[in-house]
């Protein structure tokens, strides 16, 4: 019996890296059923890339609704496809979308909704880090299909392939969910750095940096890291509000996150206080950020990120 | 035109927060306006302030709509000093512990009522950060979901709303026709402070409390003991443990660089 539902994110034709990390999810409740929604003619091809992980059944859902009137849409066939299969769960990947989606599944289903899980047990408690990593919460859901949103990057996995059955699926589209029309899409540029949520390494600049993200930019490159920002950085305009670090931005919990020129106000540390190792650049010994820190250098990181650049691209030749 | 701003009491996002039996210890810290809400009134305000311009009593209104205990009252005054010309706020003992299905249930019989155009949300409560309640209240209205502006246009002739959705996705550009649940990031606008003749005016705005059968749903629908999803324990994280600070005496580039091959982070 195939019994967990997970929503496939995919763009331009390309899946996600959440699809195999819900299906690891997934493979702790039950046997894994991948939903595809996609535009009429393209589902069987996402369908082919899913096989490189375990996943019993396919259920592939094409319409043509869900680029012309985007989340509402898409809430419809998730909600059809739950009502006719009954699985045991739903597990959708945190995101605006995700959570929206998530969002008007539950309503539609009269299901209990939980968001941004980190980790999830074969028995549904669902363990969420919340204010900003400050407490750890287990929870469940009693009512109806529970549906819960896991945050991006939290397992680790190899990758079974297996051979899913395919089951193509039809649905209707409600009128209230062509209320919108969606006019004109710009995908988001995707530079040659890796994703924030899903880097090892993170390397951010806040309001220290002046403006100037260059040297942020190549120590990071030295890492193979993502960059990241304060908001006092996003709000100056001095880099994309996509890469936030921070309450209203992403939440991240890498590896290793460098915080340069940050003061790591609280709003901040929300977004970057479970990562494994926190190492702070700053000038004013006073600065919180140091509270959290496991290395601090009380320094100009315009001097001290160069030379440590050097130093590791010296040790990696 | 009628709009309706939802606007939620936090516990202010400068406190370091308690939980106690799972729920959160909001007596325990200064309870504000939603930051994000503010972003929604500014821009609610911005929508009706160019329309009402010459006219003593205004066209255009702005309700704000709060689900919360009595002492929201204190974030809706803020909201009125800013511009907004009335309130409701739906205060319940029943409503203790409610989750997202059943706040959005009850703020959607709430706007039902009220014979409203559009609604503005922020698009998170900095306490739960769920980002749902935008997305439930269109569903459970049968209305157009417009969340994630970034950028909004508003014609009133025609009845229509365009907005640039603004996620990591990218940017999506849609329209709707009213009536629609809006809900805004903190990139759109810079929220005003309120002036003091913006005080002074708020003391003589109507505040409306209303019951759990004053919007019509039943105590049975909403509260901890119905919610969708229960909290079965909550911990406070460990503390991190002390680390290392050293001044750079022109050597911190090195150190740091020892630190991260020491632990062989690559
Ligand atoms: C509702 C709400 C949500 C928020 N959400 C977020 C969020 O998601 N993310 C976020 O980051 N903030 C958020 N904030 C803002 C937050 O409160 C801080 O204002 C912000 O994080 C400050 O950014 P910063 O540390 O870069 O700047 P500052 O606090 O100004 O700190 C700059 C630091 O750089 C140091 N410095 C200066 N020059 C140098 C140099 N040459 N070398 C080394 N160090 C130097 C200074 O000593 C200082 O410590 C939010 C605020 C609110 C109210
Ligand atoms: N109790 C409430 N009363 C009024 N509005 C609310 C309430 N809870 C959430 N909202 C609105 O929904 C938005 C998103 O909240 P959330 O889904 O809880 O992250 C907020 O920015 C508010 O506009």
């Amino acid at each position: 019996m195939s019994n967990v539902f997970i929503l496939v994110d995919h763009a331009s034709g390309k899946i996600a890296n959440t699809a195999g990390e819900l299906s690891a999810f997934g493979k702790r409740i039950g046997g894994v059923t991948a939903l595809v929604l996609a535009e009429p003619g393209t589902g069987a091809a996402i369908a082919e890339e899913l096989k490189a992980f375990e996943i019993e059944k396919i259920i592939i859902v094409e319409n043509v609704a869900f680029s012309q009137h985007g989340i509402p849409a898409i809430a419809d066939a998730v909600a059809s496809v739950l009502a006719s299969h009954s699985p045991k769960a739903l597990l959708i990947s945190t995101s605006a979308r995700g959570k929206e989606i998530a969002a008007r599944v539950a309503v539609q289903s009269n299901s209990g909704l939980i968001t941004d899980a980190i980790d999830i047990s074969e028995n549904l408690i669902a363990t969420q880090s919340i204010f900003g990593g400050s407490f750890t919460v287990h929870s469940h859901v009693k009512t109806g299909t529970p549906i819960i949103t896991i945050r991006p990057s939290a397992i680790d996995f190899t990758a079974t392939p297996s051979n899913p059955t395919i089951e193509n699926v039809t649905v209707e589209i409600s009128d209230i969910a062509k209320l919108v029309s969606i006019n004109n899409i710009q995908p988001a540029v995707k530079g040659g750095r890796p994703e924030l949520t899903e880097a090892k390494i993170v390397v951010s600049g806040g309001r220290g940096t002046n403006g100037d993200f260059s040297k942020v930019e190549s120590f990071a490159d030295s890492l193979g890291a993502a960059v990241g920002a304060s908001r006092a950085a996003t709000d100056a305009g001095w880099y994309p509000h996509t890469h936030q670090v921070g309450q209203t931005g992403k939440t991240v919990s890498p590896q290793l996150y460098v915080a340069c020129g940050i003061s790591g106000a609280i709003q901040h540390r929300a977004g970057m206080q479970t990562s494994k190792n926190i190492i702070a650049v700053n000038k004013d010994p006073e600065a919180p950020i140091f509270d959290l820190a496991d290395l601090g250098i009380v320094g100009d990181l315009f001097a001290v990120l160069p030379q440590a650049e050097a130093a590791i691209i010296a040790k990696k030749r | 035109m009628k709009i309706a701003v939802c606007v939620k009491q936090v516990p202010d996002s400068w406190a370091e927060k308690k939980l106690v039996d799972g729920l959160l210890d909001r007596a325990g810290v200064d309870a504000v306006l939603n930051d994000l809400d503010e972003y929604a009134i500014e821009e609610a305000l911005r929508v009706v302030e160019p329309l009402n311009e010459g006219n003593d009593a205004p066209i255009h209104t702005i309700t704000l709509i709060s689900m919360g205990p009595d002492r929201a009252t204190e974030a809706i005054r803020k909201g009125l000093s800013m511009g907004a010309h009335d309130a409701i706020l739906i205060s319940d003992s029943a409503l203790v512990g409610s989750d997202a299905l059943a706040t959005s249930k009850v703020l959607a019989e709430t706007i039902k009522s009220g014979g409203f155009d559009l609604v503005f949300c922020g698009t998170e409560s900095t306490d739960a950060r769920m980002s749902v309640i935008p997305a439930m209240l269109a569903q459970r209205l049968g209305w157009a979901q417009l969340t994630f502006a970034g950028a909004l246009k508003v014609d009133v002739a025609s009845s229509k709303v365009e907005i640039d959705r603004m996620t990591d996705a990218g940017v999506e550009s849609m329209s709707a026709n009213f009536p629609a649940v809006i809900s805004v990031i903190e990139k759109i606008n810079e929220p005003r402070y309120p002036s003091f003749k913006g005080i002074m005016a708020s003391k003589k705005k109507t505040v409306t409390t209303k019951s759990l059968s004053d919007v019509g749903v039943s105590a049975g629908e909403v509260g901890l003991a119905t919610a969708w999803s229960v909290v079965d324990d909550a911990a406070a994280r460990p503390p991190r443990e002390k680390g290392l600070k050293v001044e750079d005496a022109g050597n911190g580039g090195d150190k740091l660089a020892e630190y991260i091959l020491e632990k062989r982070i690559v």
